[in-house]
């Protein structure tokens, strides 16, 4: 039996589309359907319409996953695009040596397994004796360090994950710290594109690197930043890994690092209340939607 | 022609041949294999507990299923949830029976022809009542036992001069606490705040989260108390505020830098095997402040109600849950405690003990056994304990008064329940 010329391009593809239907599209139609039943995975499922919706509209640990989810996301996005131009710019612009050596260091933390780099950072930001507070101890004895925690209100040792205040600023540090390489790694590329034509012309009409950076560099690099910051948003609305092998399913004290997919996983796995779980994924995927189409307006009608 | 006819003729017959044979030979071997699947957590004797498990039944087969222990829990709701293979026996300990086995999907074994509710007399009795749905079916049975106990640094209360005979209730430990902070640096009364209100919670009534009229009683003075004395604590700098499990936590505990730690009997095997081997003989164990005696963790094994070898499967759990043999190399080699009462009678229980100094640690746990009452669980229990668990971390905080922070989560629970 011989494959018809016609069907073998439908037969090669057809592996991809079959994982894709299964693992893909099945789940997150079933989770739809989900969304207006009772389930917890093993009795019956009830029939709840809108119920499921209105719970989670009206639920106060909601709103506080998304205020959390939101202001992690703030927190790491600016810092981590600022860097990103920067770092790749310069990297580009041969300004310094070893830019192999630079582009991997950058790149190691997005691929380094997750597990391993909570389990460092919560050595970093252990407390009372993690390595953040040592290095802070010993600068406590410099009259202006101590007088500036002082100030701030901040008692040594400082609980980065213990302390509510602390726990938002802590996640959206190692957020940075693991996400900027991936995005200089997207900007370098977008750098490649910009004829080295313009930057010669650059030179040759005086123009310092900071007017080069600000008057060509960044209006020839929007549609990467479009893409890259686009990618952003949706990621940094679903964070859930680094949350939580930090701060435990509940996001810690006060639940101030619970991320709107922690909490729709303890919802569904941790509490077995399926159906109110994925009534949670469908708000969240509303609010990534809207936030895209916002984005994109906004980006678009600056050029 | 004929020679190809002749070889496939030949193959047929071979063929039929040997399904004839294998037919009749499973039909002859009615002893009946039967293979069971087990999954639980691993843990060091359950080899050993196997091989003795099979030579009374040498006819079933077990697969042992190992996960860590939180793996193997979220595992088993995936499984439960798609419906697909489960194993025939479940273990789960005490905190997950509220999340997956108290919604049906366990097999009540207090009906005929398990009768699980027989061996409540050979067995200690409160972990049936942690097992027993509110409906009253019993969906696991108890397959060993945790007391709660507190593991205190002997070698630091010399060095102060206190004598433990003097520390009877929370506010003697409170006490002692405030001597060891100010006796030195980097010292503490306890590691983590969160295991006081354990302490005061787990075993202070018959109650757990609900009466015996099903009512809520998170809101109370029971609660209340235990979140003002952590609240207590934390103020005055006692604790370390570090989480269980944690770097942190092995190091204060190495170092003796906590003076004590509450928690079920097993975290000495852990105490000696790993977190501080090195400090042998300085820790002593002692029971909780009187009337708050309760259970810390304990493991029980169900048959989920999918499983297809279901007699088999209860061979299984009965000989692990009343073989005496077994609960004893069980307690031997992993440290865990006996669910038949009878076996705490033994000689060994007299045994003076290493880790601790001599001293005869099974029988403060085995007195602790005898008082824990039987606790009212429900099907919420998981959800509602997350609830108090942030809740009492607000209270740590000073984001909330504790009269507040319980208000807040009673109206939390109930707006969750009533669904």
């Amino acid at each position: 039996m011989r494959l018809k010329k016609k069907h073998a391009p439908y037969v090669f593809i057809s592996p991809f589309f079959i994982l894709f239907f299964i693992f893909g599209a099945f789940p997150i139609l079933f989770s739809l359907y989900l969304s207006f039943f009772r389930w917890d995975g093993m009795t019956a499922m009830r029939f709840a319409g809108l119920g499921n919706y209105r719970f989670v509209l009206t639920d106060p640990w909601f709103w506080q996953s998304i205020y959390n989810t939101l202001s992690i996301a703030i927190m790491t996005t600016i810092p981590q695009h600022v860097f990103a131009i920067g770092f790749a710019f310069i990297l580009h612009r041969g300004m310094v040596k070893f830019k192999e050596f630079f582009r991997t260091a950058y790149f190691l933390p997005y691929i380094t397994a997750p597990v391993a780099v909570a389990m460092i950072f919560t050595t970093l930001f252990g407390s009372p004796f993690g390595i953040l507070n040592a290095a802070l101890s010993g600068l406590l004895s410099l009259p202006l360090i101590g007088d500036l925690l002082q100030l701030l209100n901040i008692s040594y040792p400082i609980r980065w994950l213990g302390d509510p205040n602390f726990i938002r600023p802590s996640v959206a540090a190692l957020l940075t710290w693991r996400f900027t390489g991936w995005n200089i790694i997207i900007y370098y590329a977008g750098l490649q594109k910009i004829p080295k034509g313009l930057y010669e012309a650059a030179s040759i009409d005086g123009a310092s690197t900071r007017q080069t950076f600000f008057k060509i560099t960044l209006p020839l690099l929007r549609p990467i930043m479009f893409f890259a910051m686009l990618m952003s948003i949706i990621g940094n609305m679903q964070i859930f890994d680094e949350p939580i092998i930090l701060l435990g399913v509940m996001g810690g004290t006060n639940r101030a690092g619970l991320t709107t997919a922690m909490y729709l996983y303890q919802t569904a796995f941790g509490w077995t209340e399926f159906g109110t779980g994925s009534a949670i994924a469908y708000i969240l995927c509303f609010f990534i939607v809207t936030a895209s189409i916002i984005f994109n307006k906004y980006f678009r009608r600056e050029i | 022609m004929l020679k190809r006819k002749g070889v496939s003729v030949l193959l047929v017959m071979a063929v039929l041949g040997v399904l004839i044979f294998s037919a009749s030979a499973s039909v002859l071997a009615q002893d009946e294999q039967v293979t069971i699947t087990v999954g639980t957590w691993a843990d060091e004797s359950f080899e050993e507990a196997v091989a003795l498990f099979n030579e009374k039944y040498p006819n079933i087969k077990v697969e042992l299923q190992l996960a860590a222990i939180n793996d193997h829990h979220d595992n088993l709701l995936t499984r439960l949830a798609a419906g697909g293979e489960v194993p025939d026996v479940a273990y789960l300990e005490d905190q997950y029976i509220s999340t997956l086995a108290a919604r049906g999907g366990f097999v009540d074994l207090s009906q005929p022809p398990y009768n699980g509710d027989e061996y409540k007399d050979e067995l200690v009795g409160y972990p049936f009542a942690q097992a027993t749905t509110e409906d009253g079916e019993l969906v696991a049975m108890p397959t060993d036992v945790a007391p709660g106990t507190i593991f205190y640094r002997h070698d630091r209360l010399q060095e102060l001069g206190v004598n433990i005979e003097d520390i009877k209730t929370f506010e003697d430990w409170i006490e002692v606490g405030k001597k060891f902070m100010a006796s030195g640096e980097n010292r503490w009364l306890i590691g983590d705040v969160a295991n006081i209100y354990t302490m005061m919670i787990n075993g202070s009534s018959t109650d757990r989260y609900f009466n015996e009229e099903g009512e809520l009683v998170v809101n109370s003075e029971r609660f209340l108390k235990a979140m003002k004395t952590a609240k207590e604590i934390r103020d005055m700098g006692l604790d370390a505020g570090i989480s269980e499990w944690t770097n942190e936590w092995y190091t204060v505990l190495r170092e003796g830098q906590v003076l004590m730690q509450p928690s079920g009997a097993w975290l000495g095997g852990h105490l000696k095997e790993w977190i501080a081997p090195e400090t042998d003989g300085k820790w002593r164990v002692t029971s909780f402040p009187k009337g708050y005696d309760g259970p810390w963790g304990g493991s029980f094994a169900g048959i989920p109600k999918s499983s297809d070898n279901k007699e088999a499967a209860w061979k299984f759990i009965k000989f692990m849950s009343t073989n005496k043999e077994v609960q004893w190399k069980n307690f031997e080699i992993a440290n865990m405690f006996p669910a038949v009462e009878s076996l705490y009678y033994k000689d060994a229980f007299e045994e003076k003990l290493d880790f601790y100094g001599g001293q005869k640690a099974r029988l403060v746990w085995k007195e602790t056994i005898m008082n824990i009452p039987e606790i009212n669980t429900s099907k919420h229990d998981s959800m509602i304990s997350d609830i108090m668990w942030t809740s009492l971390g607000e209270v740590l905080e000073g984001t909330k008064a504790p009269k507040q922070a319980l208000e807040d989560a009673e109206r939390l629970i109930l707006r969750r329940i009533r669904r």
